[in-house]
């Protein structure tokens, strides 16, 4: 199958200072660092790091919102045409982004039901009478009643505001929806709302998500597969079912344990000290400085994802002499 | 049971006069014995924060406390500033959500630590030096001496939230209140927070109460924990029966809302609805609006307390037996 | 901090390079001083001649070379009206400016500053609305209707004080209060949202969790944080020392820097306009230099600002 979205390489590095003078010597910053991924149509990646992981720099990527640094982007096999030119416009109208914070997303001075019919009104489709119930169709999409379509963001509640975003984000008739933090500023009662209704749009709408968060209890929930990133690389990507609840990677397995949950508890992996910058990547795997299993080979040589029997990919030097066991 | 460390009965607390108040907490009665560790579970609204705000005075003056929170018996609403000062950091400390911004920018964290343990501590400058190096050891901040002469926004947010427990512990207090302490962090380092709060917590004896949204930061970390519903208290429980034999449908639906990492991708139960807004609060049961099994008593009557045992407290009109979720019943499945 | 005092210092020499060349420009394109100081209908080899005598029948890049030269040396040439070095003539007003804009400096800080920090200590309060009033009303009100009001008031109604000239210490008195007066209003509303942005931060509160006294959590925790943005607005006061009275010094008829620049640029007095300029820049951006360092010494987080740029 064609899949929908396609990163090949991607990389994302921006010159930074190492130090505090305007003349001191310029380090990379390695943002994003040679990711690959495919999204399907209809199906659901789940991006997932910790800050400064490079996920939200490879969802702008992904959608041409920022030029790569090197590698591509091919929507449906055809190259992403440049940000700004008519052809890329086009291609926006179907694939559309949600950020974390509907509050700051949305404008306060415009009432809810221009807003949602706005990039209708950007990309010069429909007529104004016929926007009204374009808007109209999308606001019940997403639970909103009818009546609020005259109200203004701040008399919304946040569970309100970021149905609001889906419904504008969803007019246009998108094939992938990348959300970045979709849920993160909602209460935990009005996160499960979301998620179910992400989960019914897809399945009503057949729309693809790239579901970046760094949650992940609910990428578990919203997620066909998963893509794991460190430093601006993915260290493991594979179906979210294996993934999730069979880590890998030293860093996934880190990351689950990490989870703190009502029950059981499982193996736990406690990382030591803060992630490096990622204008200071380390050598070779850029895990091993936290990685409790790291050898001579992990601090030189970089590992490439490779693939395990059940289809998942991982980016690690032991991952086949499998178990390892922590040593208590 | 021993004489509570902390006893708050009746606490209410009213932001604004008249008619445009608005009530954040409301009758909030709550025990904490020495050395215990108390979990307060709510979303935003619920008033998990500002109750203890209250207690020790740290709301802004607009806010009018009613009710009572006594220290070893001792009142603490009312009570003079400077005894209140006394109390603050020395007996009970407290770090919030947001270590970085919650550190003055313009003071070296040596400063910052060493203000603190003069206060409390009456140490000389030397003393203090010596017991800031080591409090930071404790809080497992290695290269510790260099930290000392750093700004708070040369650190990352986990080495912050160690520097201001740190500076909790300067005060050898008898209870911690940890208001949201790992929310603003990474998962990695939320581990590693919590962690270091539970071996601090085995070191030194201090109780704690830890302020949470997240079910599963409390599960982990508490042995009795309090739910709290815009400005109320729910339900109350030792955390194994509160977690296996939840009563109140709230605490049941907070827990189904919970997604799991186990089995497939699935649907989660939602409650519908929102938290009420603060000041057009329902009268009668507050969750009754959003509750599957309310009837027309829980909108209009205040909810009476259920008790299913000794420690086990439940606010709700309806007795519901422990571990059967309304939630499971076809009304509840929208 | 020795880095970052190098990098703002060459910022400041740019700056006034930069001063130095538009005034050159702005000068030239807007007249010609020889038709302007000896009249349109001056005989056509007394034109000739005064234009040798001041260089200006060179071409524009060797005029604009030689000044740059001579500037660099402290020479800015002679006044065109009466021969004097153009520089003394400029520096033998800055003392009576500085007579009027010292003490109103001293004012505006005096008053300003602790009135808004009570105001931001006791928000909304009657004192916090009284003191906001008198602000509002104090930088509304064009210095020039201000001073009028006061000469009425002191001058001509009550007869205190005099109301121009420079004879007395007591003539300072009113063009002082009404260079104060603005500036003190300004401050106080610039002090009090500072303050209070800063009392509303987390630390604030997370130091009085601490158990510090509410005065100790003012003045070593709230204040150290609220001076940074306040240097700002006493750095732009304190680069106004020298310019900062034109329209006062002209009311009050005091012979200070603000009325030598009145008179020159309606001259067409090259030299000298191009010498005031210079020296009114210079202490600008001096100013500016120290409120940067300023910055740099009150505010951790200034000093190892890491730049970063898009690739």
């Amino acid at each position: 199958m064609t899949p929908l979205l396609e990163a090949v390489d991607l990389h994302r590095h921006y010159a930074v200072r190492t130090g505090r003078n305007p003349f001191s010597a310029k380090a990379l910053l390695r943002a994003v660092d040679g990711v690959s991924f495919r999204i399907q149509p209809g199906r659901t990646l789940g991006l997932v790091g910790e800050s400064g992981c490079g996920k939200s720099t490879t969802g702008k990527l992904a959608l041409g919102l920022i030029p790569p640094s090197a590698g591509e982007i091919r929507c449906e096999s055809e190259p992403m045409p440049a940000a700004g030119t008519a052809a890329w416009r086009t291609l926006r109208r179907r694939l559309q982004m949600v950020y974390q914070d509907p509050l700051g997303a949305l404008d306060r001075r415009l009432p809810i039901g221009e807003q949602i019919a706005e990039p209708l009104v950007i990309h010069e489709q429909a007529k104004p009478a016929e926007r009204r119930e374009r808007a109209l169709s999308v606001m019940e999409a997403v639970g909103l009643q009818r009546h609020l379509l005259t109200r203004y963001p701040h008399e919304l509640s946040g569970g309100q505001r970021q149905r609001v975003v889906l419904a504008r984000a969803l007019i246009t008739e998108p094939r992938l929806l990348v959300c970045d933090e979709p849920i993160s500023a909602l209460d935990v009662s009005i996160q499960a709302q979301v998620v179910n209704l992400l989960l019914d749009l897809q399945e009503r709408l057949d729309i693809a998500y790239l579901f970046i968060s760094h949650d992940l209890r609910v990428v578990r929930q919203v997620s066909h597969e998963v893509a794991v990133m460190y430093l601006g690389r993915i260290v493991e990507r594979g179906e979210a079912e294996n993934v999730l609840a069979e880590p890998a990677h030293p860093y996934t397995r880190a990351l689950v344990s990490a989870i703190p949950t009502v029950g059981s508890k499982r193996e736990r992996i406690l990382l030591g000290g803060d992630p490096p910058s990622p204008a200071n990547v380390p050598p070779g795997c850029s895990f091993h400085t936290r990685c409790p299993f790291a050898t001579a080979q992990c601090r030189s040589e970089i590992p490439t994802l490779q693939p395990l029997a059940d289809g998942r990919d991982v980016a690690c030097h032991r991952v086949h002499e499998t178990p390892l066991r922590l040593v208590a | 049971m021993r004489t509570p460390l902390v006893a708050i009965e009746g606490l209410t607390v009213d932001f604004g006069h008249g008619p445009q108040s608005s009530r954040a907490v409301d009758g909030i009665t709550l025990e904490i014995a020495a050395g215990e560790a108390l979990g307060v579970v709510g979303e935003s609204g619920s008033g998990k924060s500002v109750t203890w705000l209250a207690a020790l005075g740290l709301l802004p003056a607009k806010a009018q406390i009613r009710g009572s929170v006594r220290l070893d018996g001792r009142e603490l609403i009312g009570a003079p500033q400077r005894h209140l000062e006394a109390v603050r950091g020395k007996r009970i400390a407290m770090i919030f959500q947001d270590p970085s911004s919650c550190l003055n920018p313009v003071h070296r964290i040596g400063w910052q630590l060493g203000e603190a343990l003069r206060l409390h501590r009456g140490l000389d400058r030397r003393a203090a030096d010596a017991e800031a190096l080591r409090l930071l050891d404790q809080v497992g901040i290695a290269d510790a001496r260099r930290r000392l002469g750093d700004y708070p926004h040369q650190l990352s947010g986990g080495l912050n939230q160690r520097v201001m427990i740190a500076m909790a512990l300067a005060g050898q207090p008898d209870l911690l209140i940890a208001d949201e302490p790992t929310t603003a962090l990474d998962a990695t380092i939320q581990a590693q927070i919590l962690d270091l709060l539970r071996s601090v917590r085995r070191d030194t004896g201090m109780a704690m109460v830890l302020i949470s949204h997240d079910l599963g930061v409390v599960a982990e970390n508490v042995d009795r924990v309090a739910v709290m519903y815009a400005g109320r208290l729910v339900e109350e429980a030792p955390g194994a029966a509160l977690f296996s034999r939840p009563c109140h449908p709230y605490t049941q639906g907070l827990l189904a809302a919970l997604p799991e990492l186990a089995g497939g991708r699935r649907r989660l139960v939602a409650i519908p609805g929102t938290v009420p807004e603060p000041g057009s609060v329902p009268t009668g049961c507050r969750f009754a609006p959003r509750c599957p099994v309310a009837d027309s008593g829980c909108a209009t009557e205040a909810p009476p307390i259920q008790a299913f045992d000794r420690q086990h407290r439940s606010i709700c009109h309806r007795r519901i037996d422990p571990g059967f979720s309304v939630w499971t019943l076809p009304k509840a499945a929208e | 901090m020795l880095l970052f005092a190098t990098s703002r210092l060459l910022r400041a020499a740019l700056t006034i390079l930069f001063v130095m060349t538009f005034a050159f420009v702005v000068l030239r394109a807007s007249g010609d001083p020889a038709l302007l100081i000896l009249s349109v209908d001056a005989p056509p080899d007394a034109i000739a001649a005064f234009r040798k005598a001041w260089g200006l029948d060179q071409p524009l890049w060797q005029q604009y070379l030689s000044y740059i030269g001579h500037a660099l040396t402290g020479d800015f040439g002679k006044s065109m009206r009466d021969g004097r070095p153009a520089i003394d003539l400029v520096m033998e007003r800055v003392p009576a400016t500085l007579a009027l804009t010292l003490p109103a400096l001293a004012l505006k800080i005096g008053i300003g500053i602790p009135a808004g920090i009570y105001a931001a200590l006791h928000r909304n309060t009657f004192a916090d609305r009284m003191t906001m009033a008198l602000s509002v009303a104090g930088f509304t009100m064009p210095s020039f209707v201000l001073a009028l009001l006061l000469v009425l008031i002191f001058s001509v109604t009550l007869g205190w004080l005099p109301a121009s000239g420079n004879e007395s210490p007591a003539n300072a008195i009113l063009p002082i209060i009404t260079l104060g007066t603005a500036g003190a209003a300004i401050m106080a509303r610039f002090t009090r949202s500072a303050m209070q942005e800063v009392l509303g931060q987390p630390f604030v509160r997370a130091a009085s969790a601490k158990g510090l006294a509410w005065r100790r959590v003012i003045s070593h925790h709230a204040l150290p944080n609220a001076a940074i943005p306040t240097v700002t607005i006493v750095g732009f006061m304190v680069g106004s020392l020298v310019a900062g009275a034109v329209v006062v010094e002209s009311v009050f008829a005091w012979p200070g820097i603000g009325r030598l620049l009145v008179s020159s640029v309606a001259n067409r007095d090259l030299a000298v306009v191009q010498a005031l300029l210079m020296v009114i820049a210079a202490w600008m951006v001096m100013a500016n230099l120290a409120v940067d360092l300023a910055y740099g010494w009150l505010d951790p987080r200034v000093r190892s600002a890491v730049g970063a740029t898009g690739h």
